[in-house]
């Protein structure tokens, strides 16, 4: 239960963390809040040559307001964000799902950025970058580039992130004001990695969706948008909505996994369910007939 | 395999060592410090026996690295109580509410509850259970715990509330 050696950087800017992924030629391994990664050192599943602490690098921290949406450094740390105003204000589904990831001792450490680079895919912070839209700024010595969430994913704790490149940003779109919060989370205990969840936003005009971004975690490799059901809820009349037809859509692009804590038969029957409540409730729409 | 200086305050002392960097700051603390209330139950972030405070917050010793903390206030088990040996609030009111058993989780308990009861903002009875998700009590069966959260959210501690 310790570590394999490995040594330590400790950069104080972007640019030299990035020269040092880029020395390291593949060697090195970023820790952020190490809430995840840490476990995965002590139980030597990782074994980097090099771990290199972001921790200190001011430029990666907080959260601002920015030209239609908000930049949330991603070495911001989860408690922090929990507790921001301007997330508050401006992304509600994602402060929602901040309350459920891991407990409030983890939450002290662990990082929006770190979660979402790292890919668990039962994890809230990836799904929820996916459902809202976020785009994902990416640096190394060779430049930057900006890659939207839902592409970043490619299998459990897979990314598109070369071995020589940071996460420097998570740039989240605009919701209107008042729109309408899509979040549930089925865990064995509070704080577990959830077994099914789903979380996303929808909005609201007169009795029209005009907008709507939904993703699951824990039901597949990586976050699964749920692409039919977005498509078919956006522009549908609340008053002829189906949740339950609208969940069989959103249940038909995951690909979840038969496990020791539940088949993947088990998830999506939970899924199903927790979608059709999750609408009707969010939504207020009647029971269906 | 890289070591590394670093100046620590530790339960209001500063602390001068030089730490191997895949130390762990439990096995820092417990090991070179000789802070042997943190209690190491399953080194990968579940049980929360080893919970500490880094800069007023409570957070999991054994993820975090021993050259993270440089810099940085930490506080154990063993800064709790006043020199005198009088009990911190938290100590108090778990000793009331009769919130142990065997012991080895309680440490970690103390921490969260001294952090989120330490800070300017009162602590809510509910933040105070729900935090008690990140530790594993295999004795008590929490009830005695919650009435510990309880004496403290009430600031009954003390008056006899909880015995």
């Amino acid at each position: 239960m310790k570590p394999a050696p490995f040594d330590y950087e400790r950069p104080s800017s972007i640019e030299e963390a990035c020269r040092i992924l880029s020395e390291a030629g593949g060697g090195a391994t970023v820790i952020a809040g190490g809430q995840t990664l840490m476990p995965l050192l002590n139980l030597r599943m990782s074994q980097p040559f090099i771990l290199v602490d972001i921790g200190r690098i001011a430029a990666l921290q907080g959260v601002t307001r920015v030209e239609g949406g908000t930049r949330v450094g991603p070495m911001t740390r989860q408690a922090d964000a929990l507790a921001d105003p301007v997330l508050a204000a401006h992304l509600p589904a994602m402060v929602t799902a901040l309350g459920h990831v891991g407990h409030h001792q983890t939450r002290n450490r662990g990082t929006v950025g770190g979660s979402i680079a790292l890919g668990e895919p039962a994890a809230e912070m990836p799904a929820t970058a996916v459902a809202l839209g976020a785009r994902l700024e990416i640096t190394s010595t060779r430049g930057t580039r900006v890659v939207d969430a839902a592409d970043f994913y490619i299998g459990p704790y897979m990314t598109a992130l070369e071995p020589d490149e940071l996460l420097t940003g998570i740039i989240y779109p605009d919701w209107p004001e008042g729109h309408v919060v899509l979040f549930r989370e089925v865990a064995q205990r509070p704080g577990d990695f959830a077994l099914v969840g789903m979380v996303g936003a929808a909005v609201v005009e007169g009795d029209t969706l005009t907008r709507v971004g939904l993703a699951w975690f824990g039901m597949g490799p990586t976050p699964v948008r749920m692409r039919q059901a977005e498509a078919a809820l956006t522009g549908a009349s609340l008053s002829a909505l189906d949740p339950r037809a609208m969940a069989e859509l959103a249940v038909a692009d995951t690909a979840p996994f038969d496990d020791h804590h539940a088949s993947a038969e088990y998830r999506r029957t939970v899924g199903r369910r927790i979608f059709a409540r999750t609408l009707r409730e969010a939504l207020q729409l009647r029971e269906a007939a | 395999m890289s070591e590394h200086a670093i100046a620590l305050t530790l339960n209001g002392q500063r602390r001068d060592a030089v730490v191997e960097a895949r130390t762990s700051l439990a096995d820092y603390l417990r090991l070179d410090a000789g802070c042997t209330g943190v209690h190491l139950g399953c080194e990968h972030g579940v049980c929360g026996a080893c919970t500490v405070m880094v800069d007023g917050r409570a957070v999991r010793s054994c993820l975090m690295l021993a050259v993270q903390a440089d810099g940085s206030t930490v506080t154990t088990v063993e800064g709790l109580a006043a020199p005198d040996g009088t009990f911190h609030p938290v100590q108090q009111a778990m000793r009331e509410a009769h919130g142990l058993q065997c012991g080895f989780c309680t440490p970690g308990v103390l921490m969260t509850f001294a952090a989120l009861t330490g800070g300017e903002a009162k602590a809510s009875e509910d933040s105070l259970v729900s935090a008690m998700s990140g530790h594993i009590c295999r004795c008590t069966g929490y009830q005695g715990i919650r009435r510990a959260a309880k004496a403290l959210a009430e600031g009954t501690v003390g008056a006899g509330g909880a015995e």
